[in-house]
């Protein structure tokens, strides 16, 4: 069920009319064209396009990790091919899955969203994607390199956050660490080109009207996100270029056998690590923030104090950085602060997630498929948080630091915060990119199919971790109390693989047959719904002026529009 | 393939060398004091994030089940429209601030209990050194006091793997403290039911200390990944009565006995084993097997057989599994860094027999 007719924007809008279908070239013109454009759409939905290529490449390594870990002693993967596989899965995750699809929202979205004809630097847009689509073969080309595919090349298996000495010479020979290295180095590059864009279009290309304090909440969270890649990225780049040194041109930073820290590269990583968890939620919360509203019928609850919350996270996000390393033999004092630095978090956190059930209080839900992935990201974020705060405090983070409650605990963030809530973007931005409806019928049995998969791989992990059973293991004795925990969570895997493979069905089929959406399907308030599904080459035929947070809501809403109240 | 999944199946109790063998490694069933003050202040957060979790959840699905849009005709009108309210925002950072700082106590407080411990000058000293994937353990004896009247400790012997240490009990309180180094990368040192995990870096040496409540064997593994075999480096703490642990004690120190002159099979794997290359990596007390200069580059032999296990925990000291790891070292454990010495089955039975008598 559709809702709301597509309400035809007055005349500040001028539409062109142009419908899904028309206009397709051939297949070479096609890939001509996403090869040479600049428009910021094309490029966001490449991103899009090409992170759900490496989310199913690394959810397959991630199904085959789980095949090896059903039942103790088996012997479906080798040693070192399972360590290659966990790498290449937490690395393409984040750097291949996470961030792209990240930066491929806010390409697509943050441009509209202000009122903009594209981003600030188009070409430097193009840059920061090639970057990140070379660097991503570029990794994946390690499995063909040195001894060769059967022996699995020189595929990374330091694991994605490549503690040191494990990267320097004496431990890791071939060239594993140097992909890892080289490839994560140049999509760094490609990252911070985008941020800076992202920065420039929402500070100097809104459209008139659109102040700051106007700007819809998905944008300021980009703003957030933006900022903390500039300040996060360099650290990772500048460690990695010192493993290089250490690796070709015999420094000593790293290596341990030379007198090199072990703990040094942690610092770094971290200072890195520890922000890019927020980069990664943060873009979730930006959807919530949109998402909520419009299927609550009300407008985001607490706009000022939101817009505070994600500064704040931010902020403190960058002094949290050694909860990672409370094993690591800190001074009490230093697991003292940073236990409690990480505790802080809880507090903007927390704020954020009772705006959202307060937006939703006294609404009229509509449970459409957007809207329930939203709510399943509030329960599961919940349990993120909460068992976030469990590891926050350093004595019980002794126990479970490094143990299969940590696998659980970031996968509900990154799978029950950022995915769940990359899904509901995708459902609710679909009819808007391509003009048409996604299934809601095959929508509902991703979401139930993967929903409960998820929990049930996921949820005993948290278990495990309590019996003792460390991250990060290719095999496990018998008797142990783990069999069936492990069993449960790959048996959850089946469900998740067949909600995504419905998932990708829908994606395509849609494209062709799906319900023609109209402009404003879900009747919505910021100014992306105000132009055509797909938006023209230029988003808005006259940039259009906005004077409240909801500039729809006004010209839906004449009699009571919400910039009476500002 | 499947005699291999056979035999690489060592169920934890045929591993028991001393009663009762605890498999379960439940961080919520302490049986040490450090163990037990985590898992006190871990009950007390994991209770108010349970409350959280009820209270939240209750909320989000009142309001789920409140107020779902009634269909079209309802979706006519908007429902009211509410910007914030400064009261309840409020009352949602003040709260959470009260419940942060309750944490903050309960944590900073628990976190110098354990770190900050002196632990007194009987406590025995072992150090225990990572490498890739094993545990070298050397124990301590205090030898004098230096100028500044500070003990001097010094080795009193080495072994490999299986920790032994003294229980405490009213009576007779004896924690061990361990002094943790790795030769190689970082691995970590986690035995559940007896403390947390504790890193053990290169370069750096750290602390942790033991103080169990009851005998028996307790597992664990190293937590932190450090290569190929992270999966097989297993831990076992085997705690014991004082007057065992002594005993153990005394044995460990003893010099080898030579293999029965009647056992020719042992005789002449001794003299196997010191003609190969066995002798340049690992020792045996009072011969020139000595290991790499300077340190050991695999396990301590030297009494061998006195143990319950090989390989870090993997399989059980018995002639057919040390066979096996003879004849080939990586088809037990994929990516060891023993090399395959190429023996005969003559010399892989000889070898074994001598290494069986190695008490
Ligand atoms: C599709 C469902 C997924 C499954 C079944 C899955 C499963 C796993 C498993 C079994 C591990 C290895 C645990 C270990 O032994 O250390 C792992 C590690 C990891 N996963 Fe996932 N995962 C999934 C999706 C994701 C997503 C969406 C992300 C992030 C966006 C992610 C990020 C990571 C990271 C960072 C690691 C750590 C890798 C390392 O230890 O180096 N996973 N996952
Ligand atoms: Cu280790």
């Amino acid at each position: 069920m559709a809702h709301g007719s597509s309400t035809t924007p007055e005349d500040d809008f001028v539409i062109t009319p142009t419908r899904p279908g028309e206009e397709k070239g051939s297949w070479s013109s096609v890939i001509q064209d996403l090869l040479f454009t600049v428009d910021h759409k094309k490029l966001g939905l490449m991103y899009i396009g090409s992170g759900l290529i490496f989310f199913v490449i690394a959810g397959l390594m991630a199904a085959a990790i789980r095949l090896q870990l059903a039942i103790p002693n088996a012997h479906f993967l080798e040693p070192d091919v399972f360590n290659r596989f966990f790498t290449m899965h937490g690395t393409a995750m984040v750097f291949l899955v996470g961030m792209p699809i990240i930066f491929g929202m806010a390409n697509y979205l943050v441009p509209l969203m202000v009122g903009a004809r594209d981003m600030a630097f188009p070409r430097l847009n193009a840059f920061g994607f090639w970057m990140f689509f070379f660097s991503a073969w570029f990794l994946y080309f390690s499995y063909f390199a040195g001894p060769g595919l059967y022996n699995a090349g020189s595929a990374p298996d330091v694991g994605w956050f490549a503690y040191s000495p494990l990267t320097s010479k004496a431990f890791s020979r071939g060239h594993s660490s140097d992909y890892w290295t080289l490839a994560l180095l140049a999509s760094g590059v490609g990252s911070i080109a985008t941020a800076i864009n992202i920065i420039v279009t929402t500070i100097s290309l809104r459209c008139k009207g659109m102040t700051l304090g106007r700007m819809p909440l998905f944008v300021w969270t980009f703003l957030v996100v933006a900022f903390l890649v500039i300040i996060a990225i360099p650290p990772l780049s500048a460690c990695q270029i010192m493993l290089l040194l250490d690796r070709y041109l015999g420094a000593k930073f790293f290596d341990t056998q030379a007198g090199g820290s072990a703990v040094l590269w942690q610092h770094f990583f971290w200072i890195f690590g520890h922000p890019e968890v927020y980069i990664l939620i943060l873009p979730g919360f930006a959807a919530m923030n949109e998402i909520v509203p419009v299927f609550s019928r009300k407008p985001i609850f607490g706009y000022p104090i939101m817009v505070g919350a994600n500064v704040m996270i931010a902020f403190i996000s960058l002094g949290v950085w050694a909860h990672h390393m409370f094993t690591v033999g800190m001074t009490s004092l230093g697991n003292s602060f940073f236990a409690i630095s990480t505790m802080l978090v809880a507090v903007p956190t927390g704020i954020k997630i009772f705006n959202w059930i307060g937006t939703m209080y006294g609404g009229k839900i509509r449970f459409e498929l957007p809207m329930l992935f939203c709510i399943a990201f509030l329960f599961q974020f919940l349990i993120a948080g909460l068992t976030g705060v469990m590891l926050s405090v350093a004595p019980f983070d002794w126990q479970l630091s490094d143990s299969y409650f940590v696998v659980a605990h970031f996968h509900y963030v990154l799978i029950g915060g950022l995915l769940f809530t990359i899904f509901a973007t995708i459902y609710f931005w679909y009819p808007k990119c391509f003009g048409r409806m996604l299934s809601h019928k095959l929508g509902m049995w991703h979401f139930w199919l993967f929903t409960i998969g998820f929990h049930v791989t996921f949820f005993p992990q948290h278990i495990s971790g309590f019996l003792g059973m460390p991250r990060r293991i290719y095999t496990y004795e018998a008797g142990r109390g783990w069999e069936i925990w492990n069993m449960m969570s790959s048996l959850g895997v089946i469900l998740q693989a067949a909600g995504i493979l419905i998932f990708v069905w829908n994606l395509i089929y849609s494209y062709r047959k799906g319900k023609i959406a109209g402009d404003d399907p879900w009747d919505a308030w910021t100014l992306e719904w105000a132009t055509t599904s797909p938006p023209p080459d230029y988003n808005f035929e006259k940039t259009p002026e906005v004077r409240s947070r909801r500039p729809l809501w006004d010209l839906k809403h004449p009699d009571d529009p919400d910039w009476k109240y500002e | 393939m499947l005699a291999a999944l056979a035999w690489f199946a060592p169920t934890i109790s045929t591993l028991a060398a001393n009663d009762p063998i605890r498999p379960i490694a439940n961080m919520f069933d302490p049986l040490g004091t450090p163990a037990k003050m985590i898992h006190d202040s871990s009950i007390l957060v994991s209770i108010i994030c349970l409350v959280i979790f009820i209270v939240v959840t209750a909320m989000l699905v009142y309001v789920v089940i409140k107020f779902p849009s009634k269909g079209a005709e309802d979706e006519k009108k908007e429902p009211p429209q509410v910007y914030g309210s400064s009261q309840i925002e409020l009352a949602w950072t003040v709260i959470p601030i009260l419940i942060t700082i309750v944490l903050i106590l309960v944590t900073t407080r628990t976190i110098g209990e354990i770190q900050d411990k002196k632990l007194p000058n009987e406590a025995l000293r072992v150090r225990v050194i990572g490498h890739q994937w094993w545990w070298e353990l050397e124990y301590l004896k205090q030898d004098g006091v230096d100028k500044d009247g500070k003990p001097v400790w010094k080795r009193d012997f080495i072994t490999a793997n299986e920790l032994h240490i003294p229980v405490s009990d009213r009576n007779s309180t004896r924690p061990t403290q361990l002094i943790l180094e790795s030769v190689d990368v970082i691995h970590s040192y986690w035995v559940p039911q007896l403390n947390g995990k504790t890193d053990v870096v290169p370069n750096r040496t750290n602390h942790m200390w033991l103080d169990p409540w009851e005998t028996g064997t307790y597992l664990g593994n190293c937590a932190e990944y450090c290569g190929t075999q992270h999966a097989n480096m297993l831990i076992r703490v085997i705690v014991q009565t004082p007057e065992d642990f002594e005993k153990w004690c005394a044995a460990q120190r003893a010099s080898v006995v030579e293999p029965p002159v009647g056992d020719a099979l042992a005789v002449a794997g001794k003299k196997d084993y010191f003609a190969n290359s066995c002798v340049s990596c690992h020792s045996i007390a009072g011969t020139v097997s000595r290991g790499v200069e300077g340190g050991v580059f695999g396990p301590d032999l030297t009494h061998f057989a006195s143990r319950a296990s090989f390989a870090s925990g993997m399989a059980p000291i018995t002639l057919d599994n040390i066979r096996d790891w003879l004849r080939d070292p990586h088809h037990l454990k994929p990516g060891v860094l023993m090399p395959n010495m190429q023996l005969t089955d003559t010399e892989v039975d000889q070898i074994a027999a001598y290494l069986m008598t190695l008490k």
